[in-house]
């Protein structure tokens, strides 16, 4: 009896996981194709592991499943005796390493093409610190002009529970990195203290910020727009309270606002003139 | 018993050797770590001070490589720490010099390390820096300013798909650290700041 | 009788010694056995008691019952003690009881210094727990202790915390040397090598594991110790070290570390499997060859835990591919399992619903291992909830359920009890339905976009937070039962027969339940 609602239960249960599993591609639940050809690249190739997988475990927990329902004592079986089989051995080695091998291609793809960092159009340090981001615009002829903080602009009282929380609840700064859209960006990434991690979902980019050292990574947005991360590598006490938050404009809006950067002064004096 | 008192003295002793060889082994990582660095330029660590061949420096005018400075003080640092040039546009195998300079705003003589890191990782075994005041230590008396000339070649067999080399300086406060206390007393003792090193660097000019 | 035969008989007919001293002195590996498995059991609840902190304080957005600061401690904590309080514990406890018995040996080749390995952890786990009461709180850099984190920037309570870890590693090593030792010289003659059960053999290698990566933590910790102490630079840019370098030598120990907690689970639900299936193990010496191959894989594998740190394309490639590898040898340890499975006879007892579990949820947790293997794709999922899917479930619902699976199995020849089967089963079912309710959200909250080790988070989150909370408040609270389960066994339970479980093969089946103070003082003949 118990054996047959364990079997019964267990069914139960694996529907579960399969209804689960197409709940994962509904985009909510998924990770995000996100704007630009390198994040859309890697969703698509989580996505195609993501299928395999799933292909396997049907085929494995299928499996499982019959033998739990027809293998039972309680069903009046009587237990076999082989115990083992080279044949089989070798299939089930030979085939997965094909299936490994496939699933390599795409991925070695979109490694390379990460990795690709020349020929960029523009050039931004990232600087992490406790807690809170540095961004420097670097300009070839006079090394750096643009330079600020970032720091989580979210109201104390709303972590506390005291009032509302917003709707970018901790993903909120008070100056957020402005980058021009169908650009190439590159970062170099480094910190002033710790190990922290600067993470854009919608970018498909993260890269650790080390002490020290630099490191680059790349960006192509595509679409116009405000994409939230945070910091990903434990860097103290206020390590969930410091996100990254960059807001990608066309080219045109991005030269106006790099100009008021410089001399909001003069930028200021233009804008009412107009 | 199953067993002789030798041959588990035997295999036990051999384990716990092998144990202590992997205790010694974390530690041989450390140079292991070091040497794979230098020789696939692996987190961009860049080497001591180079050696320049005569032959090797012939400037490839074919080739044109951007170089960009970026440089940055650690944590409590209180230095004013800069480059003089956002950047330059070199060709491999030509000598060039690059101007930082350096400002002990505060009241006290301090001492500080700069350590440089270069992007892509895989250019750094082709950027080689031939004087460089991140080779030793620097000692700043209360409110003296420096400039330091940093002199590199980027060899002629940097491979071809780099066409920019980001090189960052960050500059970190050594004053209680051992090293930094020893680079101030010499230089106490000398009645000369910043320490001196080998010919030809020039730490002092300005100064 | 003479007085001295009586001193003689003293040792066999009169049994252990009694009070306290019995157990700070024994050297029977039954006894040892036993301490580890009640000190594991403590750990878990402990380190348990610290994940319903941090799920208490993740159930909503906000901070609600504790600081950030004390929050990464709890983090930090929950982690160490899990990993080198509960789990190891828990294998090497197993080990203790089992190994001797299964070879047909009287005990374990170094008695003493089994003794020492126990009373250590004691000790070191005192220690830890007690830098939580200093002023300078306990350690909050993560179980990983990254440097500069852990060394520049760490409170002083870590140096209690590298002593607590230097005790806890030469606690594994010895420990491991004895297995070694033990498996190697005191089998019964006629159990060759290819002979030995599987739960022998998943051990053999674990225990070579350990000896090659335990001095390594080490090391790694002593150069932290000197780093933080002794003006060395291993990891400290400014003295010309590299942070970095501390994730390689850690992860040259963590990877391995990894299947250190798993490879003795392997065993474990090998011998439930085939005992229940009433079928012999399918794939023996595979079996073996597969438990070996991941072994020797797990030495070049480490970082896959480092993708993002800015490592030459090369060495992202390589290590991605030496990953994605250690899929085939799992692989077939999870064929060979189903075929022991099919066309077996099959009854559902605890122990079995454990590791049919186990197999179920190990092998989601080994396919989450493989999206992450894939480097593009871990630059989304490092450091995320995904990860912190990943390792519980192949974790929580792979080791430590083969676990609470091998006691349910071995607990009546241990005690000469049956628990109550019923029970058993609701301990099951409630730490199934927990551990599932509580993991699964987390891949989901990590594709989300939720970084790991933060006590609060942005409101998209939420659901999945409240429902993970959920979960392991209903599988915590369900670990008392399991205490209950194992205290009513012993005081009220069915006696059990020698052979205990029908289709049971072993030497350890053919001594009565309870097992005898001292076994095989003869060695039996192995055919």
């Amino acid at each position: 009896m118990m054996s047959k609602i364990s079997s019964l239960a267990r069914a139960v249960l694996a529907s579960a996981f399969a209804l689960a599993g197409a709940a994962a591609v509904a985009a909510e639940y998924n990770m995000p194709v996100g704007v630009t050809d390198v994040s859309r690249e890697i969703q698509e190739l989580h996505m195609t592991i993501f299928w395999i997988c799933v292909a396997i475990g049907v085929l494995v927990f299928g499996a499982m499943l019959v033998s739990m329902i027809l293998h039972r004592k309680a069903a009046g079986a009587e237990p076999a005796t082989f115990h083992e089989s080279t044949k089989l051995e070798l299939l089930w080695t030979i085939i997965p390493i094909v299936i490994l091998v496939v699933m390599a291609y795409p991925a070695t793809d979109v490694l390379v093409k990460i990795y690709d960092t020349g020929g960029e159009d523009m050039v931004v340090e990232v600087r992490g610190y406790q807690w809170k981001w540095q961004y420097k615009y670097l300009d070839e002829e006079l090394n750096e002009q643009v330079s600020f903080f970032s720091n989580l602009s979210t109201p104390r009282q709303q972590i506390l529970g005291e009032s509302q929380k917003g709707e970018n609840y901790l993903l909120e700064v008070d100056n957020e990195l402005v980058i021009p859209t169908d650009t190439k960006v590159r970062f170099l990434l480094t910190s002033n203290d710790v190990i922290h991690s600067w993470w854009v979902p919608d970018f498909g980019l993260k890269r650790d910020a080390i002490p020290g050292f630099i490191n680059e990574a790349w960006v192509n947005v595509k679409e116009p727009g405000v994409y939230r991360g945070q910091c990903t590598e434990l860097c103290g006490k206020d390590h969930g309270f410091m996100p990254v938050v960059v807001r990608a404009v066309p080219k045109a809006e991005f030269e106006q606002w790099y100009a008021a950067q410089l001399d909001p002064s003069a930028a200021a004096a233009l804008a009412m003139a107009n | 018993m199953a067993e002789s008192a030798g041959q588990t003295k035997g295999t036990v002793l051999r384990l716990a050797l092998g144990g202590v060889g992997m205790f010694g082994f974390a530690f041989a990582l450390v140079p292991l770590y070091d040497v794979i660095c230098e020789v696939t330029g692996l987190n961009g660590k860049t080497g001591g001070r180079y050696e320049a061949a005569p032959a090797a420096l012939k400037p490839d005018l074919s080739r044109d490589v951007q170089v960009r400075f970026v440089t940055n003080t650690n944590a409590a640092m209180p230095w004013h720490f800069g480059a003089k040039q956002g950047g330059m546009t070199v060709n491999p195998g030509g000598v060039n010099v690059a101007m930082f300079y350096a400002e002990n705003p505060t009241d006290r003589p301090m001492v500080a390390q700069t350590i440089p890191s270069i992007a892509p990782g895989r250019a750094a075994s082709y950027f080689h820096k031939t004087e460089c005041f991140c080779f030793d230590q620097q000692v700043l008396m209360p409110g003296e300013k420096v400039e330091m000339p940093m002199r590199f070649i980027v060899d002629r067999d940097l491979p071809e798909g780099v066409v920019t080399i980001s090189l960052s300086y960050t500059m970190f406060d050594i004053t209680d650290q051992a090293s930094g206390r020893y680079a101030l007393e010499k230089a106490l003792a000398t009645k000369r700041a910043p320490v001196a090193s080998a010919a030809g660097d020039t730490g002092a000019a300005g100064g | 009788m003479s007085a001295v035969i009586e001193a003689h008989h003293d040792d066999h007919d009169h049994g252990p010694a009694k009070g306290i001293t019995r157990w700070l002195y024994t050297t029977n590996h039954k006894d040892i056995g036993s301490m580890y498995l009640w000190f594991s059991f403590i750990m878990f609840l402990v380190g348990g008691l610290m994940a319903l902190v941090i799920r208490a304080e993740l159930f909503q957005p906000g901070l609600q019952f504790v600081e950030p600061a004390f929050f990464n401690q709890m983090t930090t904590n929950h982690g160490l003690i899990m990993v080198f309080g509960a789990i190891m514990p828990a294998f090497v406890g197993l080990a203790n009881w089992m190994v001797p018995l299964m070879i047909g040996a009287p005990d374990m080749a170094l008695p003493r210094m089994n003794n020492l390995s126990f009373w250590i952890l004691p000790f070191a786990f005192t220690m830890l727990i007690s830098t939580l009461f200093m002023e300078s709180g306990g350690p909050n850099f993560g179980w990983t202790f990254y440097a500069p984190l852990s060394t520049t920037y760490a409170p002083d309570s870590v140096t209690y915390f590298i002593f607590a870890v230097h005790l806890a590693g030469a606690s594994s090593i010895m420990g491991a040397i004895n297995i070694i030792a033990t498996i190697l010289n005191m089998r019964a003659p006629g159990m060759t090598l290819m002979k030995m059960p599987m739960f022998v053999w998943t051990w053999l290698i674990t225990a070579y594991l350990l000896i090659a990566v335990m001095p390594v933590l080490a090391g790694a910790v002593t150069m932290m110790l000197f780093d933080i102490h002794f003006g060395t630079s291993f990891f400290d840019a400014s003295g010309g070290g590299d942070p970095v370098l501390f994730q390689h030598v850690f992860w040259f120990f963590g990877h391995p570390e990894v299947y250190i907690m798993i490879l003795p689970a392997f065993g474990i639900v090998s011998h439930i499997i085939s005992t229940f299936a009433r079928k012999p193990l399918f794939g023996y010496d595979s079996m073996v060859y597969a438990t070996a191959s991941i072994a020797f894989l797990s030495f070049i594998v480490w970082a896959h835990h480092m993708f993002t740190v800015g490592m030459p394309l090369a060495g992202e490639l390589f290590f991605m591919y030496a990953t994605m590898l250690i899929a085939v040898p799992t692989g077939v340890k999870v064929f060979n399992w189903v075929s022991t499975m099919w066309r077996g006879s099959m009854t559902f007892e605890t122990p079995m619903l454990f590791a049919l579990a186990f197999i179920f949820l190990f092998t989601i947790g080994g396919f989450s291992g493989l999206m992450l293997a894939i480097a593009p794709a871990d630059f989304q999922y490092h450091d995320t909830y995904f990860v912190v899917a990943h390792f519980h479930y192949v974790l929580v619902s792979g080791a430590l359920f083969s676990i609470f699976g091998a006691v349910y199995f071995w607990l009546p020849k241990w005690t000469g009890y049956m628990y109550d089967e019923g029970l058993g089963k609701l301990h099951f079912w409630l730490s199934f339905i927990g551990v599932n309710v509580a993991f699964f959200p987390m891949h989901f909250s990590g594709l989300a976009g939720m970084p790991r080790r933060i006590p609060d988070y942005a409101l998209q989150f939420a659901d999945f937070n409240a429902w993970s909370t959920v979960g392991a408040f209903v599988f915590g609270l369900s670990q008392l039962l399991f205490l209950w389960i194992l205290v009513q066994a012993t005081r009220a339970g069915k006696k059990a027969t020698t052979e205990v479980w029908e289709g049971s093969e072993g030497l350890e089946w053919t001594v009565p339940s309870p097992a005898p103070y001292h076994t095989f003082a003869e060695p039996p003949k192995v055919s």
